[in-house]
């Protein structure tokens, strides 16, 4: 009963804040700021041709360099908190799964290149390609065609940091000609498919390092 | 009723049920699945209401797809904590 | 011409992920000189400022609201400064601690501390909201990492926790920004101050409550303090410092930063509601305090308590501008000397091989510079003059007399009653006598000179702080 109380006490406040969102949204009036309009008209000089896509890393790309920054973060964070080496098991695997990774891998890698390439004309882009990559080293990893990672070599940790390097890299060299992330617009489609790309290999790398990190499948007998 | 609104008052209830559960739930993993609820809850909000008019705004797309980006890794931190914690649980000498 | 702002951005991740390439435990002297360039850049901006007033920069060129602006006024400057100054005191410190492997592994610090300071950089320059929720969490993640890494059950149960508060604090604020979003259409802070007024629809208030709970919840203010302790309490002490010293001052700032940018309107009526709060974390962290067996508990009760102080200033801040001026001046001398207390402690746990404040008998007679720079932390969080915590609390009295709302000021002096009470506990343990068997681990001299330093820097800036509140005044209108 003691601690049935205080739970209810959650519990009213939660509904009493759910009914409060739920008239506010009610009664939103039109907004001051037309942001729809804006983007559209300027959408020529921002080198890409999708909305979304030049929002993210054109107009709010700033953003974008401090989402792969908590991105890289979280990989860190995983490599610190993690103690020793859990002990890699390896199990039989059934052949079916095996020769299914097999097959989807390579179709999921060119699914992740087409959607890279895609990012300026449609949905698509670095992260959506990125996801699919790590996709498929997880797939890779469950099938026992891919050991689960310890502490990553220099290569994979140039692997990891090299899409953040190069959108650094592009800020800091506009930077020293203007200011910071802003794009030439003749260079800007060149420029954001030269970012995109470098993301989509360290998103791929880093997404698939949070699972591979604290996974204990080792390679299959 | 449009749409977007349907999805902002969906998203309302999820946020709101994410909050409750990461507060009452008990057990490590359903407070982290809360925790992507109320993530989940606020992004549909967010998307809902940029439905709300006639056409659709690209601002608040882009702002949802770096806060997913941004729920993934606090999740992949939460659960290698989480993992971490067992370990040493079931194995207090190891340090 | 080099501009101060982006390169204070930029400059701290490209020397975190250098840090990460290099490799484990790597890249302690990067970050030095990064600070350092980082610390000259911080002069840089406060001069640019006090020449020239505050400054806007539109990020790639299109300006708020379609694009994000960064903003530099007398605040933003102030924490920058404090967050380089202190930062690069305590990279010094956290190389001797962890040199030779001692102090647990440190495999990954210097990386997580470059980003931890990219993300504080980022959220003080920072005027769009959704931005300043990407800095936040950098800045979440950032500190989890640095309690938890390598650490046992304690430290990973108490990240774990702190992790948890701040995702579903950053939620609500999201949900704040999702808000106000829908009801003006941008969410740039100069866009949105002149649209909030009192008669904003009900989204406006609700968000702006989510986003104060949020703030306040980051903070740790009296109720919602229960996560620090846990986790200041377990880290390593460099990692407490930064975090008490640092971390939990952004969500305060971001907080003044809110009420200041328009959300003051909304919450005139309640502005004594953080008041009462931060009353009752001034006493409730203060007992906490005096009562605590281990030492590093008992400074980060101490950050409970004087966290308080901070919140005391909104019922304040519409009569005048003495408030503000309170608040800057505790963040920074709180800054110096809280970062000192734990750089000492962690000298001083070291020495003695154990965390309590009973093992300290002895410690007087062999680490005198250290007990030296506690005591002089201490003075500062008791407001004795001439330091600068007692400028913020003679600015705060006075604000409080100067409004006639005296109970304020009562609860002012209150604290520093009780902050001796347990600055002088550790002091008195200290001149024991130890017990013959007693024996010290010798401590690295640097680290004892830069909690003295530290410990000094918050003792003089009263002396300076005529200066610091001319930075101040740049750009606001109070």
């Amino acid at each position: 009963m003691a601690k049935a109380l205080p739970r209810l006490l959650v519990v009213l406040l939660a509904l009493l804040l759910a009914a409060a969102l739920f008239a506010a949204v009610f009664d939103l009036p039109q907004p001051a700021v037309d942001l729809p309009a804006q983007v559209a008209a300027n959408l020529a000089q921002t080198g890409v041709e999708h909305p979304v896509t030049a929002v993210l890393l054109n107009y709010r790309g700033y953003d974008t360099l401090l989402e792969i920054a908590v991105l890289l973060l979280a990989l860190l964070g995983v490599l610190a908190i993690a103690g020793k080496p859990a002990t890699r098991t390896a199990e039989r695997v059934d052949p079916v799964l095996q020769m299914l990774a097999r097959i989807a891998v390579p179709l999921m890698i060119l699914v992740a290149g087409y959607l890279l390439w895609a990012g300026a004309h449609r949905p698509g882009g670095a992260f959506q390609a990125g996801a699919v990559l790590a996709a498929a080293a997880v797939l890779l990893n469950l099938a026992g065609l891919l050991p689960a990672w310890s502490t990553p070599g220099k290569l994979l940790r140039l692997g990891l940091s090299a899409g953040f390097l190069v959108f650094l890299a592009v800020a800091a060299g506009l930077l020293a000609g203007g200011e910071l992330l802003r794009y030439p617009p003749q260079l800007a489609g060149g420029l954001i498919l030269l970012i995109e790309a470098g993301l989509t290999g360290s998103i791929g790398l880093i997404l698939a390092g949070l699972f591979l990190l604290t996974s204990e499948r080792g390679r299959s007998r | 009723m449009s749409a977007g609104l349907i999805y902002a008052l969906t998203g309302v209830l999820l946020f709101v049920m994410g909050a409750a559960g990461v507060v009452l739930l008990d057990h490590l993993l359903r407070k982290i699945l809360a925790f992507n609820l109320l993530g989940s809850g606020a992004f549909l909000v967010m998307v809902g209401l940029a439905q709300r008019g006639g056409g659709v705004d690209p601002v608040p797309h882009a702002m949802v797809l770096t806060g997913i980006v941004v729920s993934v890794a606090a999740t992949a931190l939460a659960l290698a904590l989480a993992r971490r914690l067992l370990a040493v649980d079931a194995d207090p000498e190891q340090d | 011409m080099l501009d101060p702002i982006p390169w204070l951005i930029v400059l701290p991740p490209a020397w975190a992920s250098l840090a990460f390439l290099l490799g484990p435990g790597r890249g302690g002297r990067l970050a030095i000189i990064g600070l350092t360039l980082q610390l000259a850049l911080a002069f840089m901006l406060a001069g640019q400022l006090l020449t020239d007033g505050a400054r806007v920069y539109a990020v790639g060129g299109w300006g708020a609201p379609l694009g994000i602006d960064l903003a530099a006024d007398g605040l933003s400057a102030l924490m920058l400064l404090l967050t380089q100054t202190v930062a690069l005191a305590l990279a010094i410190y956290a190389r001797a601690y962890f040199a030779g492997g001692h102090g647990g592994p440190a495999a990954w610090f210097w990386p997580l501390t470059g980003f931890l300071l990219a993300a504080m950089n980022a959220l003080f320059l920072s005027a769009d909201l959704f931005n300043l929720y990407v800095t936040l969490e950098l800045l979440g993640l950032a500190a989890v990492g640095l309690v938890a890494a390598g650490g046992g059950g304690t430290q990973v149960a108490a990240a774990l926790r702190y992790l948890l508060v701040s995702l579903v604090a950053s939620g609500a604020y999201l949900l704040g920004v999702a808000l106000i979003y829908a009801t003006y259409g941008t969410v740039s802070i100069a866009t949105l101050t002149p649209l909030i007024d009192a008669q904003a629809p009900l989204a406006v208030w609700l968000a702006a409550g989510l986003m104060a709970l949020a703030m306040m919840v980051k903070t740790a203010l009296f109720p919602f303090h229960f996560w620090l302790p846990p986790a200041h309490g377990s880290a390593p002490a460099p990692v407490s410092a930064l975090l008490s010293a640092l971390v939990i001052k952004a969500s305060f700032y971001l907080l003044l930063r809110l009420w200041l940018g328009g959300f003051e309107a909304l919450g005139a009526v309640i502005a004594w509601l953080p008041g009462v709060l931060g009353a009752a974390a001034i006493i409730w962290g203060s007992i906490q305090a005096i009562r605590a067996s281990r030492l590093k508990t008992l400074v980060a009760y101490s950050t409970v308590a004087q966290i308080g102080y901070l919140f005391l200033i909104f019922p304040l801040l519409a009569g005048g501008g003495l408030a503000y001026q309170a608040g800057a001046m505790q963040i920074v001398s709180h800054g110096l000397a809280k970062a000192a207390m734990f750089a000492a402690v962690g000298v001083l746990m070291r020495a003695t091989g154990r965390d309590t404040v009973d093992s300290l008998a002895g410690v007087a007679g062999r680490l005198p510079l250290t007990l030296f720079a506690f005591g002089l932390a201490g003075v500062t969080l008791m407001g004795l003059p001439p330091s600068g915590g007692f400028l913020a609390k003679w600015l705060l009295i006075d604000a409080a007399l100067e409004q006639g709302q005296w109970g304020w000021a009562a609860v002012v002096i209150a604290g520093g009653l009780l902050a001796a009470a347990y600055v002088f506990r550790v002091l008195r343990q200290a001149f024991l006598l130890a017990p013959p068997a007693t024996h010290f681990e010798a401590v690295p001299r640097r680290m004892e000179w830069v909690a003295f330093g530290l410990a000094a820097a918050s003792v003089l800036l009263g002396l300076r702080g005529m200066e610091l509140i001319a930075l101040l005044g740049v750009g606001v209108a109070t």
